[in-house]
């Protein structure tokens, strides 16, 4: 079953002479357990895309269905609630920097009403252990590698125990074995807990390591998509081809 | 010096006492109404986490209006004001009034603009995890913005301790009002001299101590 499908999805910035079409008729499906990439170009829409998904930008039409409902078409409490459903980790991390990596991992549980604290302390310890960052608790963003803040902002993210994690860039800011140890931690979740994964990138090799799904995006559609073997031995589009000489280059 | 102290230092030790009083009393009511005001303008703006534009922009002219209202005048103003909130239009207490709301206004940009310091990025990813928008503002806005909130504070402190000053020459006690009372009425300067350096010694101890607390406050930097 697919657990996230996106229809016709149409992103517009401004009007006028500022018309920017982000997004056009983009229609995907993720199925449940898949590790999907979405790769393209700078300026493709992928981080349009994601933040669509996680609600943070509305559509201007299209659905995107999750668990068989359209979260296009919430609001307020309803939102809320699924929006729990979904993890994200952001390209920039964004973590609370006033606050330690426990009280990061912990910051979404805290928002339940009536929460129970012993049960959120071991549910941190469990999502630090999980990221391989038990000794780093008390610890502040600013003490750590930027590696050492991906594995913060994913503990944070699966902490509601979401069905998906959605990943904008998250290995564009680290070093080749940093990179490494990012997306084997990534594979081990899903392997793991079962969490549906899906991984913005403009890095092929992203793509190759990990990823079961993919999607090739350009110009804010969906140039083709496939499993990663089927579109990058056969690519059909224009766009898979010149990702696929770059890499060569 | 010692005969100085023995004929003033009495008089001086209340001023300075009345003095922190009007400051430290009118920054709290400030403060009271200063930080939501700046919360407001905050996440209302276009593209925050509560954008009104409209009311954004006459809540501004509103702020802005009120800010440059000279505090002088404001006191004699609202003079019918303050004496039917506390009884009278003379003394420390009565200062209180004038001098909380024009540092109400003042206060209220100077959240804003802390606040505005934090980063977008993690205003939304607290939106992605399901926080309300009372969630964000108490649990990401305010307190990711506490170290320059402080320094805010201080500055705040060290304005208001500036008005309790004019307080003083119409009558508000403090330090202000000797300064005022020896110096200018009666022409004893060294009283006068002695207030000056209890004001700087003052604002000198508020900068330190909260750059200090500022400091030990922020995270981002060790
Ligand atoms: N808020 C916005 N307002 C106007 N235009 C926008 C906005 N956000 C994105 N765009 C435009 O939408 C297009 C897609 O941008 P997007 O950020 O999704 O690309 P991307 O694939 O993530 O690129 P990159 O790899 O460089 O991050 C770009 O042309 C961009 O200028
Ligand atoms: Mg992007």
């Amino acid at each position: 079953m697919a657990l996230i499908e996106i229809q016709h999805l149409t992103k517009v910035f401004g009007t006028g002479a500022d018309r920017v079409t982000a997004l056009e008729d983009v229609s995907l499906r993720v199925e449940d357990g898949d590790i999907f990439g979405i790769i393209g170009m700078s300026g493709a829409g992928k981080s349009t895309l994601l933040r669509c998904l996680s609600m943070l930008e509305k559509p201007t039409s299209g659905q995107i269905v999750l668990d068989g409902s359209d979260l296009a078409a919430m609001n307020g409490a309803q939102l809320r609630a699924e929006r729990r459903k979904m993890g994200v980790v952001f390209q920039g991390y964004n973590l609370l920097m006033q606050k330690t990596v426990a009280e990061n991992a912990a910051f979404p549980l805290k928002l339940e009403k009536g929460f129970d604290k012993a049960a959120v302390a071991a549910r941190v310890d469990e999502l630090l252990e999980l990221v391989g960052l038990a000794d780093k608790a008390g610890a502040y963003p600013a003490q750590l590698s930027g590696g050492q803040k991906q594995r913060v902002a994913i503990a944070r993210a699966l902490a509601t125990k979401p069905e998906i994690l959605l990943c904008d860039e998250p290995t564009s800011a680290l070093d080749p074995l940093t990179t490494k140890a990012m997306l084997a931690l990534l594979a081990d979740i899903n392997r793991k807990l079962g969490v549906t994964i899906l991984i913005i990138t403009h890095e092929l090799s992203v793509v190759r390591r990990i990823c079961g799904r993919v999607a090739v995006i350009c110009d804010g559609r969906v140039a083709e998509t496939g499993t990663v073997s089927q579109v990058f031995e056969n690519p059909r589009s224009e766009v898979t081809r010149l990702l696929l000489s770059e890499k060569e280059a | 010096m010692g005969a100085f102290f023995a004929e003033y230092g009495s008089i001086l030790w209340a001023g300075t006492l009345e003095t922190l009083y009007m400051t430290l009393v009118s920054a709290f009511f400030a403060y009271v109404l200063g930080l939501p005001m700046g919360v407001v303008l905050t996440i209302t703006k276009p593209g925050s986490i509560a954008p009104a534009p409209r009311f954004n922009a006459v809540f501004g002219w509103v702020v802005n209006i009120l800010r440059s209202l000279p505090f002088i005048i404001l006191m004699f103003f609202i003079i019918p004001f303050t004496r039917a909130l506390v009884g009278t239009s003379i003394g420390a207490t009565a200062a209180l009034v004038p001098l909380t709301l024009s540092a109400a206004p003042f206060i209220a940009r100077m959240v804003e603009q802390s606040l505005e310091e934090i980063d977008h990025g993690v205003l939304e990813a607290a939106q992605c995890m399901g926080a309300t928008k009372w969630q964000i503002v108490t649990r990401v806005l305010l307190v990711e913005s506490v170290p320059s909130l402080l320094r805010g504070l201080s500055i705040s402190l060290i304005t208001i301790l500036g008005y309790t000053a004019i307080t003083g020459s119409v009558g508000a006690g403090g330090l202000g009002n000797i300064a005022f009372r020896y110096g200018y009425q009666r022409y004893q300067t060294t009283v006068m001299y002695a207030t000056v350096v209890l004001l700087i010694l003052l604002v000198c101890i508020i900068q330190i101590l909260f750059d200090r607390l500022a400091r030990r406050a922020d995270k981002r930097n060790r």
